[in-house]
């Protein structure tokens, strides 16, 4: 197989940010998947692509520009989650989809070709510059750390909010942060798969892992590792079949989740067999009535 | 603490939601080391009562001191420990009991320091307290009720509170388990604990109770001696369930 490809400096680029992505999109999804946000991911993609719009449009850099539109937006919808009531729902639904459509007609606006769309759609990790290469490391770790430093007060920020309150924990912000943090991994990402896939790395690894884990820090461990198996293995499948490196990451997710899913149930149909049932005991019913 | 010290004082405390009053002009004082239940028929207001006390809702008129000190400026929330009516749905991630109780070392250690060999210590002793310590390192998800209901109050009791606040912890949880969550409670309050309870049944709870306090329409009906039970409700091992009221929350994530 063609390990060759990867002595050019491209190919090493795309390999290490995959990398980077795969371990920091998992450790903020988690948090994410906790607190029942799993595609929030996808629509602060959304409004990323309005910020890379007008940076195209502008001549200044669409990353920077994506950076800011996906923090506004993230911090919007944690406003509107925050307040809680159902016309959030609606609310964001009109987010989502005026993100992506001003996206695309700022894009079309500027002189950008439909490929130019394309590579922030569904990312272009060969594309990445030496000077990209650095902002994702430098966002990526940050976000790793963060995550990681922070995971008892996030944990039970997402766990239960007014249970954290009464705590006294500085609940608004750390829900600001995490909406912040979603904007700066969704952008990084945007370069590896893409706005239309940024949510698969960081909940699918998450589904995969908590299918097997116990305790939430070991789902967080599990979850990384299948983040950046799924970012090399699909770089690597990508170089050598000649797919679409984005599309090939997400895939080898997906695929890892069916794996997971057919051997842990295989493996609880095996131990149920081996194991002969205990005699069965009495659970107190939770509720008497008389 | 010492004695008679003020830990809870509501002082004309009035509390609406959407406009309709729930809770009008309620006066009500707990001092250290008592141990008060705070009784009513569902849609009484009962759980209202305390979630303004803990400044889960804002109250619309009157205040509220915590310890002697006004709500809004009472930052020393680690002498406080509240155990929430029960956990919420089932978060997507599995968590162990051990890192649920864990949390409730946050108020006392803040956001940014790392667990060290005291809160590890603590949260032993609180698993120990509810007879969970078995099931440290399980998932949550896989505990009957009442052991999830043990769970939260281990959590509150790791953080080692002064006053606890529970919001209906035995409703409709198995005996075992009301046994073992009365002599975490009895402990509690021998270490010089004050408890403010919400509860439908006393049940094994009524003999640490040493007051109660009756929320009838948003008012208070009763400040006093703990009723005695009238009719069917005097028989021995009676336990009813009602449906509950729509002002109260269906879980932590029904928003």
């Amino acid at each position: 197989m063609s390990i060759e490809l990867f002595q050019y400096p491209y190919m090493q680029r795309a390999l290490i940010g995959a990398l980077v992505i795969g371990l920091a999109a998992p450790a903020l999804g988690i948090y994410l998947v906790q607190r029942r946000l799993a595609l929030i991911g996808d629509g602060v993609g959304h409004v990323a692509l309005t910020g890379v719009g007008a940076g195209l449009l502008f001549n200044q850099s669409p990353v920077l520009a994506a950076v800011i539109a996906a923090t506004l937006g993230a911090v919007t919808i944690e406003l509107v989650r925050a307040r809680g009531r159902t016309s959030g729902d609606l609310a964001l639904a009109l987010l989502f989809y005026g993100g992506i459509a001003g996206g695309v007609m700022l894009v079309g606006l500027s002189d950008s070709t439909s490929a130019n769309l394309n590579t922030y759609l569904f990312g272009a990790l060969t594309t990445i510059s030496p000077t990209d290469l650095t902002t994702i490391a430098v966002l990526g770790a940050t976000i790793t750390v963060v995550m990681l430093a922070l995971r008892p007060a996030l944990f039970a920020v997402c766990h239960d909010e007014e249970y954290a309150r009464v705590s006294g924990l500085p609940v608004r912000t750390l829900n600001l942060l995490l909406a912040v943090a979603t904007a700066v991994t969704v952008t990084i990402a945007m370069r590896a798969v893409g706005v239309l896939l940024i949510s698969a790395l960081m909940v699918v690894p998450v589904a995969t892992a908590q299918q097997v884990t116990r305790g939430f820090l070991s789902t967080m461990g599990a979850a990384m590792t299948l983040g950046l198996f799924a970012a090399g293995g699909g770089v690597w499948v990508a170089a050598n079949a000649d797919t679409a490196p984005g599309a090939s990451v997400v895939l080898l997710a997906i695929a890892s989740f069916l794996v997971v899913a057919v051997l842990g149930g295989l493996w609880r149909v095996v131990r149920r067999r081996n194991t002969p049932d205990p005699t069965p005991v009495a659970e107190p019913s939770e509720v008497v009535l008389r | 603490m010492f004695v008679n010290e003020p830990v809870i004082t509501v002082t004309h405390g009035v509390v609406g939601y959407d406009g309709r009053p729930v809770l009008r002009d309620v006066s009500v004082a707990v001092t250290a080391g008592e141990v008060v239940a705070v009784l009513g028929a569902n849609g009484s207001g009962k759980s209202t009562l305390i979630r303004a006390v803990l400044g889960l809702v804002p109250l619309a008129a009157g205040t509220v001191e915590l310890f002697g000190t006004p709500l809004r400026r009472f930052r020393q929330w680690h002498r406080l420990g509240y155990v929430p009516q029960r956990l919420g749905a089932g978060s997507g991630v599995p968590a162990t009991v051990r890192e649920v109780v864990a949390s409730g070392r946050l108020a006392r250690r803040g956001v940014l320091r790392p667990p060290g060999a005291a809160d590890r210590a603590a949260v032993a002793d609180a698993l120990d307290a509810v007879g969970l310590a078995d099931r440290a390192g399980d998932p949550v998800a896989t505990l009957s009720g009442g052991q999830q209901q043990r769970t939260l109050i281990a959590r509150a009791l790791a953080g080692r509170p002064d006053l606890l606040v529970l919001d209906e912890p035995t409703a409709g949880v198995d005996a075992a388990s009301q046994e073992a969550f009365a002599g975490a409670l009895r402990g509690f309050v021998d270490g010089g604990g004050t408890v403010l309870l919400v509860a439908h049944e006393l049940g094994p709870l009524r003999p640490v109770i040493n007051r109660a306090v009756v929320v009838h329409q948003g008012g208070i009906a009763h400040d006093g001696a703990v009723p005695e039970p009238a009719g069917h409700h005097a028989e021995p091992g009676h336990d009813h369930v009602h449906p509950h009221g729509p002002d109260e929350p269906v879980g932590l994530w029904s928003r």
